[in-house]
């Protein structure tokens, strides 16, 4: 198919997918070189994770309230959209607005609406009056730290398994690998349901717990690609070099065999971030994530659910953080996968 | 090949005591499992808290005891509930149908939506439906399904009220209950199965069989649909295995979401309650799913593709 479409090309005809095409580029249109780049290189993934990073860093600075102060006047009060302007952000005296939790006025009355300050509640307020936007905000923060805590542990705990089985083989390859295998076979959802049972504290397990959680999911691909890359690396004549000449097995394993697979490691680490979120947020979805007044991303979800018809914003935002974070992850997985190493493609 | 058979049937046993004895063991350790039973503070006497402790083996040590729960259980018997004092076995195979029915549905929606659309965008490469397919399969690998689920319920329950919002229909037939639950859980599923099948088909269209068929004249539609699908259909046919994972995993939260009378709904019940023996048997029974559906899919594998070799 490719192939053919090559061929075709003629100074009239450009075609934007092929790598000729980008010789033609000064020719094409603005939008037409705006696309181009985008697809290239993934720069909205990229803007993205910046913004997760700095947002989960800075989460005390940036967000407008208190994620964990709650306002009972407030109580599912709706999203204002409002700029966060600073000279706003004290929390309004519900005695100046007509909050009377009625169905009909459903806590906000409208007329007052242009002397609210707008930059409070801008994606509204959850069932206990606390800000989602500052939730949504802390939230990365939390979201962040368990997984890199669980990814950091997991890369280290599957390479080095990854490296034992493919470098000794025959017995050592044959436990390691049957243990993944048994691993992977067990409903791990469950299991993580007792532990966190054993570990509980209001509204979850502890934060060690979970991140321990987290990390058991987290090893076991490194398992397996490793091992195919340290087989590979192992057959290698520098390698069978290394050890005629009498080097120990822990120099070569550091200085021959480790660094071939620094790609691989790099590559399924970036696949694995966001199923990692994916599963941190679901298990406090399920109540056995990270305990109650900090506020979980997959929790904020779960605490909106009975208030799904009267306000949707509760569940509604923390859901679509998790998604676009996600979402950008694995586009940026794939770019590098397709970069570094389109072998890898299997992994999907 | 019946080495091979023999191997995978032992693993898959293996598998099964592995998980079992995991839950059994974390279980036992979260306390005195009596402690659920009864409660000395009414009126349990020292003589009888020892007779009950007796009859419910909870004196001898813990591999003892998970020995003769392995042993009832093959013989059928899984204890009772804590609760209400019902036989597991039957309490637990009660909810099986109910799971199964939306797993299945979910999984044949996946697969009959993932493959077509899978070979759709390899075969127009860099087209439009390249790009929608792709695009909506990022979509369904990085929505979390919790969270599809409260949208769908939020749009179609709340807002448009074309579906429910939950529970499970009165007989097999009562789709309307049914959409929004599997919608949710086949997003997943989706996904996984077009972007394995279209990078299976990327590289059979690749290959030099293919280009040969090309070059001998051999017409587009032929070299795709009778080269090249059977080959590319490898690949999604043995990754069922992993899409396995989503549907099991994934039932636990959908039916929770949608109050769906499944295994799942039961086992998070069950951990809350800390009611270990329905939690061993949903357990249980989850893993001989996964298991048995591993062993098949790998028999299917060798049965499919001669390639494989039986070590």
């Amino acid at each position: 198919m490719a192939q053919q479409a090559d061929i075709q090309i003629t100074d009239t005809e450009i075609n934007v997918g092929s790598k000729e095409g980008a010789r033609a580029k000064a020719k094409r249109s603005l939008p037409a070189q705006l696309i181009y780049f985008l697809r290239r290189w993934p720069l909205i993934p990229l803007i993205i994770m910046i913004v997760l990073v700095i947002t989960g860093i800075f989460a005390p600075q940036i967000s407008p309230a208190d994620p964990i102060e709650q306002s009972l006047s407030f109580r599912n009060f709706p999203p204002t959209w409002g700029a966060a302007r600073p000279e706003f952000n004290t929390a309004p005296n519900p005695a100046d607005y007509d909050l009377t939790i009625t169905k009909e006025k459903s806590a906000f009355n409208r007329a007052n609406k242009t002397t609210f300050p707008r930059s409070k509640y801008v994606l509204g307020a959850d069932n206990l009056g606390r800000d989602v936007l500052s939730r949504v905000i802390h939230g990365a923060r939390v979201s962040l730290k368990v997984t890199a805590y669980a990814l950091t542990s997991g890369i280290i705990i599957g390479s080095l398994m990854g490296i034992a089985a493919g470098y000794f083989g025959g017995w050592t390859d044959e436990i390691l690998m049957r243990f993944v295998d048994i691993f992977l076979a067990l409903p791990f959802i469950l299991i993580a349901l007792v532990i966190a049972q054993l570990f509980l504290t209001s509204g979850g397990a502890a934060e060690g717990v979970v991140i321990l959680l987290i990390a058991l999911v987290a090893w076991t691909p490194f398992v397996r690609q490793v091992r195919a890359d340290v087989l590979t690396i192992r057959g290698q004549e520098y390698v069978q070099a290394a050890k005629i000449s009498g080097a120990s097995h822990i120099r070569i394993v550091l200085k021959h065999i480790l660094p071939g697979t620094f790609s691989t490691i790099l590559v399924v680490a970036s696949l694995r971030v966001g199923q990692l979120i994916l599963t941190e947020s679901t298990l406090s979805f399920l109540g056995a994530g990270i305990p109650d007044p900090i506020p979980a991303w997959g929790k904020s979800v779960a605490d909106g659910r009975q208030f799904i018809e009267e306000a949707w914003w509760i569940s509604f935002w923390p859901g679509f953080a998790i998604f676009l974070v996600v979402m950008a992850l694995n586009f940026f997985g794939d770019w590098l996968r397709d970069r570094l190493d389109p072998r890898l493609r299997q992994l999907d | 090949m019946r080495r091979f058979i023999i191997r995978r049937f032992v693993f898959s046993l293996v598998s099964i005591v592995v998980a079992t004895m995991a839950v059994f063991l974390l279980s036992r350790a979260s306390g005195d499992p009596l402690l659920l039973y009864a409660t000395s503070g009414y009126g349990l006497t020292a003589e009888s808290e020892a007779a009950l402790r007796k009859r419910l083996a909870l004196d001898r040590p813990v591999p003892v005891q998970y020995a003769l729960w392995l042993g009832r259980t093959l013989k059928g018997d899984m204890g009772e509930t804590i609760r209400d004092r019902k036989p597991v076995a039957r309490v637990v195979l009660q909810r099986l149908p109910a799971t199964l029915h939306l797993g299945a549905t979910a999984f044949i929606l996946s697969f009959v939506v993932g493959i077509p659309l899978g070979i759709l965008s390899a075969v127009k490469r860099g087209s439009i439906w390249d790009y929608l397919g792709r695009f909506f399969a990022l979509l369904g690998q990085a929505v979390p399904q919790f969270w599809l689920g409260l949208v769908l319920i939020m749009l179609f329950a709340v807002k448009w009220q074309i579906f429910p919002a939950g529970l499970k229909g009165d007989n097999f037939w009562d789709v309307k209950f049914l959409v929004l639950p599997t919608i949710t859980l086949a997003s997943g599923g989706f996904a996984f199965y077009m972007r394995i099948t279209r990078t299976a088909m990327l590289e059979v269209l690749d290959s030099e069989y293919v280009r040969l068929a090309r070059a001998k004249g051999v017409g587009n539609n032929k070299v795709i649909w009778k080269h090249a699908f059977k080959n590319a259909l490898i690949q999604p046919l043995t990754g069922m295995t992993l899409g396995l994972t989503f549907f099991l995993t994934g039932s636990v939260l959908v039916e929770k979401i949608f109050a769906w009378p499944g295994m799942g709904e039961m086992a998070i019940v069950a951990v809350n309650n800390n009611d270990f023996p329905v939690l061993q048997g949903v357990v249980f029974f989850f893993t001989i799913l996964f298991v048995g559906m591993t062993f098949i899919t790998d028999l299917l594998y060798a049965f499919i593709d001669p390639r494989i070799r039986y070590e």
